[in-house]
């Protein structure tokens, strides 16, 4: 699957752009604040029905005019595929593939399967564990749908328990069935969601420090471990134990809403110990990891955006990804990057063909 | 706003504490009735006014209801020892539609909550319990949505009807008549796989 056309309309700051692409990769060179990243942006719109970066739709819009409209030409075997995406101001979007408006957004995502690095990536080592429970829920939820329910079902009961512990503290009172009904729920979606994530960190694991290497090209002692009170309790003790708490503090306290991931070099924490390099290419990592395990399940290589694709990486590093990106294991590539000269250098040195887009 | 009429003022005000009407809706509604013959206005009026104080809750079944007794819960044609448990009038009123139900209804008016501050003492579960205490039912049929919320508050029931000697079951959750199996979504299709049932003819 490969972007032959991408056609843009007074999104975000490009007030008209039409570009014929490489089947292979495609660069994309410009001065800091000509759009850049916009361009990925909207071929991340393509895929996902909304910006990489969750802004408001209506912000999408070029400033002082009225629409949006992207349309990308999507190559899958023999055949070609029209999306269309438009937004009006005050209005619904529009997402039409081949002519048609599909009925739910739904519909369309996942069809046109693509990854995005980008150096926001590193709120994935310095936020809380929320950002890295959402990196592996969004992997999980792609293929597996079970895996979506338990986890929308578990978080809505959490949601509700908790309200039940702060009534029963607020009104001085309690009542074990109303409480157990939650809790039940909890352990039964609890349950599948850790055993799901166990055999995804199984797999995962390997993948992430067998990319790591290839872009090091050094053997850093990497390590990722998969942190959760499941490991050393049952649910059912879990929770059992944890009842107390919960009645004083209002919350529940024990539960797979609580797990982590942990990220090491040297059995030292990851963002304390390890280089900006070492940081960088460990996310790289997880987002390679991510784009081959999608690509096993949809049967056909995603797309790859790396966006600015010289943050904090030096020369040997990228020499390494972009042999890494370009061989068989990947389809379509697109790259930005803002000094064109040494990225040029390169290509032309390995006599890589490419698609040159200067903004 | 000014209003020229104080007397319009109050229908607008009246008609824009109801769910979903603004200001400005309210206003065009009062307009329309002005519109009307004065009949039409009064008969609304009066229509609510009857509904309002006429209407109860039926003393079995707690659905809405014009007399102590409802008409279903009156008919002594139907099944008293079958006991379906709906979340409001709007089931009742589907499960009848459909003509296959013979038995009688119990209806919570509502769904466990905390969220919304919704307890189990808020619903009609302990006349429920009363209910079967007294050996009045055999069979409770659980037919709650399928809403986390639902999903709870059929558990909830199904624990509190645990040690009485009473058959408990739910409805069946299933593939759509005339659906084909590779459009029905993955769950739906994988539940009815895990809760398969014994061939019979089904017309
Ligand atoms: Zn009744």
């Amino acid at each position: 699957m490969y972007l032959s056309k991408l056609s843009i309309l007074q999104f975000k700051n490009h007030a008209e752009q039409n570009f014929e692409l490489h089947p292979k990769l495609n660069i994309i060179t410009g001065l800091n604040g000509s759009g850049k990243t916009n361009i990925l942006d909207a071929i991340y719109y393509l895929s996902f029905c909304k910006s990489y970066f969750n802004t408001a739709d209506a912000l999408n819009i070029k400033r002082d005019n009225d629409f949006f409209v992207l349309q990308g030409n999507y190559h899958i075997g023999e055949g070609v595929e029209n999306v269309l995406c438009s937004l009006k101001r005050n209005q619904k979007k529009t997402i039409k593939r081949n002519q048609k408006e599909y009925e739910r957004l739904t519909e369309h995502i996942g069809l046109f399967p693509l990854v995005m690095v980008s150096p926001n990536d590193i709120v994935l080592l310095y936020e809380g564990s929320e950002e890295r429970r959402k990196f592996i829920d969004s992997i999980l939820s792609q293929y597996d749908k079970n895996y979506l329910h338990n986890l929308l079902q578990y978080n809505k009961t959490l949601q509700q328990r908790n309200a039940l512990l702060k009534f029963f503290i607020e009104n001085n009172r309690f009542d074990a069935i109303s409480l157990e009904v939650w809790t039940e729920t909890l352990i039964k979606c609890g349950n599948y969601i850790y055993t799901a994530r166990v055999q995804f960190m199984n797999v995962f694991q390997d993948l992430v420090l067998g990319t790591y290497s290839q872009i090091a090209n050094q053997n850093d002692n990497v390590t990722i471990y998969y942190e959760s009170q499941l490991a050393t309790y049952t649910y059912a003790q879990g929770m059992a134990n944890s009842l107390q708490r919960d009645r004083s503090t209002g919350l529940t306290t024990f539960g797979i809403h609580k797990d982590d991931l942990i990220f090491k070099i040297d059995e030292q924490p990851l963002k304390k110990m390890a280089s900006q390099g070492q940081q960088k290419t460990f996310l790289l990592a997880l987002r390679l990891a991510q784009y081959s395990l999608l690509r096993k399940h949809c049967g056909r290589p995603p797309l790859l955006l790396l966006d600015d694709i010289y943050d904090k990486l030096d020369t040997l590093r990228v020499a390494n990804l972009l042999q890494h990106v370009l061989g068989d294991a990947f389809g379509q590539v697109f790259i930005t990057h803002t000094n064109n000269s040494m990225l040029i250098t390169t290509l032309q040195q390995q006599a890589i063909e490419y698609n040159h887009i200067t903004l | 706003m000014h209003y020229p009429s104080r007397l319009m003022e109050q229908v607008v005000e009246e008609l824009s504490k109801l769910p979903t009407i603004g200001k400005r809706t309210a206003m065009r509604l009062s307009l329309h009735l002005l519109k009307q013959q004065p009949e039409q206005a009064i008969a609304l009026s009066h229509a609510i006014e009857q509904f309002r104080t006429g209407t109860q809750y039926c003393e079995q079944c707690h659905n809405i209801s014009d007399t102590a007794v409802c008409n279903i819960c009156a008919n002594t044609m139907r099944d008293h020892s079958l006991l379906c448990v709906v979340e409001d009038v709007r089931d009742v009123m589907a499960i009848e539609n459909t003509a296959q139900y013979k038995g009688v209804y119990h209806v919570l008016n509502g769904l466990v909550s905390p969220m919304d501050g919704i307890g189990p003492d808020d619903l009609t579960i302990n006349s429920l319990l009363q209910k079967v205490q007294n050996n009045q039912v055999a069979e409770v049929i659980l037919a709650l949505n399928t809403t986390v919320e639902g999903e709870t508050t059929s558990f909830y029931v199904f624990k509190r009807l645990q040690h009485f000697n009473v058959k408990v079951t739910t409805i069946a959750r299933g593939i759509a008549h005339n659906d084909a199996l590779e459009y029905t979504d993955e769950l739906t299709l994988g539940k009815s796989i895990a809760n398969r049932i014994n061939y019979e003819y089904v017309r």
